[in-house]
């Protein structure tokens, strides 16, 4: 592997007492695709927002192009180039799709408080620019007709796809994505799927949590296990498939699923 | 006919339309400073809209900042011997210094702890102003000095009717011009989702904290106009009631839209005066329409009737 | 020390209103997630119905009791007026709504009553019994008992009987209650009529100290609410610790350093604790999922 782009080590984070996540470390590099799978609860979506900032690690670091951003806040985190999307949607509803992007462009956005208040002409040309930013996006995951339409009145699918557009819309160095092809049919999650892999070769670093094992099989470069807060595997897609304790775990969670239905 | 609808400053010159005919129409100077009361309470109005209907933060203190203009036009010349229009910048620069001092650290809290708050704020700012006999001249109030802008003495129903009406006009544009520019798209998307708007690269604390103080600006604006207009200004002024009537100006007219906040102006200012030959009355029919509204037109006036037009077109 | 006392005495008397506002505030809540900003005027309705019913000839007791079933017919109105068809509203809207109704309830009795401060005859007597070097008022004993009573008996009502446990189950969890079997319109009237007949009852008993007027209401909510907020919204305990705390704190500011600026200090100490523990004293620390 070349020089890691993104390089967590040994993080983790305790909630009363529990410790959601547990000395986790990865790399990942420019152009890979990086997933992490686990069962429910295995602390997935927490190790995102620990590597996003919005949760404060108790121990481990973060690095980021070899620049240690373990305590910079979340909003700044943006700008040494991560981005992200949530698996519960969090969309601006008030607002229409483009809208919806162009704030994802807000870094690349040459204005001041003091311009914006007086509505100088500056202003509107950054509106231009920062739309025919947001349209391109928007065109580029398939949302190109719905730009103007109310972000509440989109379907499910096309939001998620939104949320990817947004995130893109920071020009970001490491995505991730977290469940970003839940709740979606074949027809979007193959689009998701496609739109994930040129992302990637564009030269973006794509994190991704997801449960469709299909989809992760398919564009994984690599894989890491969570179980309980803890890495219990990591390698390529078909190493971890086989993997006898990876499949225990899975089973393990079916199990208690199955048993969870039957008391239910 | 959408176009012109959607267009970004039709509200404005909308506005504008209607302070040039009232005067026309207007009987009495009675109804001049009417008038001009619902462009000073729009103006103080509207800054809580940017607060409230942009950012979705509530301020249920709203009227201190109300005071702190008010008092500083009438203690500035009368205490300090300062020219009135200074104080009434002056004013509005305590002012948003005060909001940013008590605004970084109360933004951090949220819905319910957010309104208690900026409750707590404004009752305390209330309370000096009763109490500081010397200098506010306590719960009697004190009057305030005639303006002079440039040689020229403002008095006058139809002078003050204009003052405010472009005072007004110049808020209504600033509000505007933010919410079409990338600050305004800040504010409405943290208002929807913070943590989304963090990740945006939004630095969700420093907007909040912008749109606080600017709001704060806006209301001390206000202040000092009304004190300067009336020429008398008490405690009143600051108080918890004054806040929430603010609050419901925003809300009956239309959160977020600045025409709606002047239309909820107008409703609140004007219902009073309307019911003075019922004056035992007042309370009870305000806090019926308060909630009336609220319950059935949560939207407010403005955008539910947009909608509507908007459905009937074309 | 007799001075401290003292200061003592008046601030836990106070502190018993304040707690029982807390209490109907937190019920509310607890119930149906909204901040019910006519609660201070239950206590006005307590103590004005009281006084005008007595004026009318009325003896205290079946006076107290009118105005308490009045005010509880208030509180069920209010309920079924205006917070079930604004269900799913925000906040603010809420809020908006209830302030509303408090303005309403404000604006109707200075029509029914007048605009004048009224009292009580206290309930038994003005001679003060004399307490370590202090002294404290029989209606001191009044109120504080009756608040005590009060949060005894809606513990025993919401932890040991049906109806109670109904209750604390829809405030747990209103999906849950509803699947469960639980009627959760008779639960959040319940709640409702409970906050407006303990505020009603605390006007009554508070009256002869406090004196009262038709807008006497948005001072109680104010610190009640700061009460509820200081102890942890949604929590009783909290509600009555915070309200007692409010009392105490307040009088002895009073006491010992500005009179003039004792109503500020519930609400210095409101944001004080607002900063450092944003979920009040016993509150507990919900972490934001995304």
């Amino acid at each position: 592997m070349s020089t890691p782009l993104l390089d967590v080590s040994g993080i983790g984070i305790a909630f009363g007492g529990v410790r959601a996540v547990d000395e986790v470390s990865f790399k990942v590099a420019t152009g890979e695709v990086f997933s992490i799978i686990g069962p429910n609860g295995a602390g997935k979506t927490t190790l995102f927002n620990l590597v996003t900032g919005i949760y404060r690690p108790s121990r481990g670091t973060v690095r980021l192009d070899g620049a240690d951003i373990t305590a910079v806040p979340p909003h700044l985190r943006v700008r040494s180039g991560m981005a992200r999307t949530f698996q519960n949607l969090q969309i601006f509803f008030r607002m229409t799709a483009v809208e919806n992007v162009m704030v994802g462009c807000a870094l690349s956005e040459r204005t001041s408080f003091l311009a914006d208040l007086l509505g100088l002409p500056s202003v509107f040309r950054q509106n231009r620019v920062t739309r025919a930013k947001a349209l391109a996006l928007l065109e580029r995951v398939g949302l190109a007709d719905l730009a103007e339409a109310p972000a509440g009145a989109l379907p499910y699918g096309a939001l998620k796809r939104l949320e990817i557009a947004r995130a893109l819309a920071a020009d970001p160095k490491v995505l991730l994505l977290d469940e970003p092809a839940a709740g979606c049919n074949a027809v979007e999650t193959e689009a998701i799927d496609n739109l994930i892999a040129a992302v990637a070769k564009s030269g973006v670093a794509v994190v991704l949590i997801e449960h469709d094992m299909k989809l992760v099989m398919k564009i994984s470069d690599r894989v890491l296990v969570l179980a309980q807060g803890r890495p219990l595997a990591e390698g390529p897609p078909r190493a971890v498939r086989e993997n006898p304790q990876v499949i225990a775990a899975y089973l393990g969670d079916i199990g208690s699923r199955e048993a969870d239905r039957a008391h239910g | 006919m959408k176009a012109i609808l959607r267009s970004r400053l039709t509200p404005l010159l909308a506005l504008a339309l209607v302070m040039a005919l009232v005067p026309m129409i207007a009987p009495t100077s009675f109804h001049l400073r009417v008038a001009a009361l619902v462009w000073i309470f729009s103006l103080a109005a509207l800054g809580l809209t940017i607060l409230m209907g942009y950012a979705g933060q509530v301020s249920l203190g709203h009227a201190g900042f109300l005071g702190i203009g008010a008092y500083a036009v009438a203690i500035g010349p009368a205490r300090l011997g300062l020219d009135p229009l200074l104080c009434l910048l002056l004013g509005a620069v305590l002012s948003g210094l005060v909001a940013w001092l008590v605004g970084r650290p109360i933004l951090r809290l949220k819905g319910y702890y957010l309104a208690i708050a900026t409750l707590g704020f404004g009752v305390i700012v209330a309370l000096i102003l009763h109490s500081e006999t010397e200098l506010t001249g306590g719960p009697d109030g004190m009057s305030v000095a005639r303006v002079t802008l440039f040689g020229w003495r403002v008095t006058g129903a139809l002078n003050w009717y204009w003052v405010s009406a472009g005072a007004l006009l110049v808020g209504a544009l600033l509000a505007l011009n933010i919410a079409a520019s990338p600050t305004g798209r800040a504010l409405r998307a943290l208002h929807d989702s913070e943590v989304a708007a963090t990740g945006a690269g939004i630095d969700v604390s420093a907007k909040k904290l912008a749109a606080f103080v600017l709001a704060a600006v806006y209301a001390a604006v206000a202040g000092g106009l009304l004190a300067a207009m009336n020429g008398l200004i008490t405690p009143e002024a600051a108080s918890f009631s004054h806040s929430v009537e603010l609050v419901a100006m925003v809300i009956i007219g239309g959160l977020g839209s600045v025409f709606g906040t002047v239309l909820g102006a107008a409703f609140l200012v004007v219902l009073p005066q309307a019911l003075t030959a019922f004056q035992e009355y007042e309370q009870a029919v305000l806090g019926l329409l308060i909630m009336v509204f609220m319950i059935f037109l949560p939207q407010g006036i403005v955008p539910s009737l947009r909608a509507l037009i908007e459905e009937r077109l074309p | 020390m007799s001075e401290f006392l003292q200061l003592a005495f008046s601030g836990l008397t106070v502190g018993a209103i304040y707690a029982l506002i807390a209490l109907g505030f937190t019920l509310i809540y607890n119930a149906s997630d909204v901040i019910n900003f006519a609660q201070g005027d239950f206590v006005m309705i307590g103590g004005m119905g009281t006084v005008f019913l007595m004026a009318a000839g009325l003896a205290l007791p079946v006076a107290a009791l009118i105005a308490v079933i009045a005010a509880v017919l208030v509180g069920l109105l209010l309920h079924r007026l205006a917070i079930e068809p604004a269900r799913g509203a925000s906040p603010v809207t809420l809020i908006m709504i209830t302030i509303g109704a408090s303005i309403f309830i404000k604006g109707v009795s200075q029509i029914l009553f007048d605009k004048q401060f009224h009292s009580l005859p206290a309930f038994s007597g003005d001679t003060p019994i004399p307490v370590g070097g202090a002294t404290i008022l029989p209606q001191s004993l009044w109120v504080m008992g009756t608040a005590l009573a009060l949060v005894v008996a809606l513990y025993l009502f919401l932890e040991h009987t049906l109806v109670g446990k109904a209750v604390l189950a829809t405030a747990a969890n209103r999906l849950a209650a509803k699947l469960v079997g639980i009627n959760v319109a008779l639960v959040l009237a319940l709640a409702f009529g409970l906050s407006a007949a303990m505020g009603a009852l605390a006007g009554v008993v508070a009256t002869p100290i406090t004196l009262t007027r038709y807008d006497i209401g948005t001072l109680f909510t104010l610190k009640g609410f700061a009460a509820a907020m200081l102890g942890g919204m949604g929590n009783p305990v909290g509600a009555v610790v915070g309200g007692l705390l409010i009392g105490l704190i307040e009088t002895f500011a009073a006491g010992y350093l500005s009179s003039t600026y004792k109503d500020a200090v519930a609400f210095l100490m409101i944001l004080v604790v607002l900063l450092f523990m944003p979920r009040g004293l016993f509150g507990s620390r919900a972490v934001e999922r995304v």
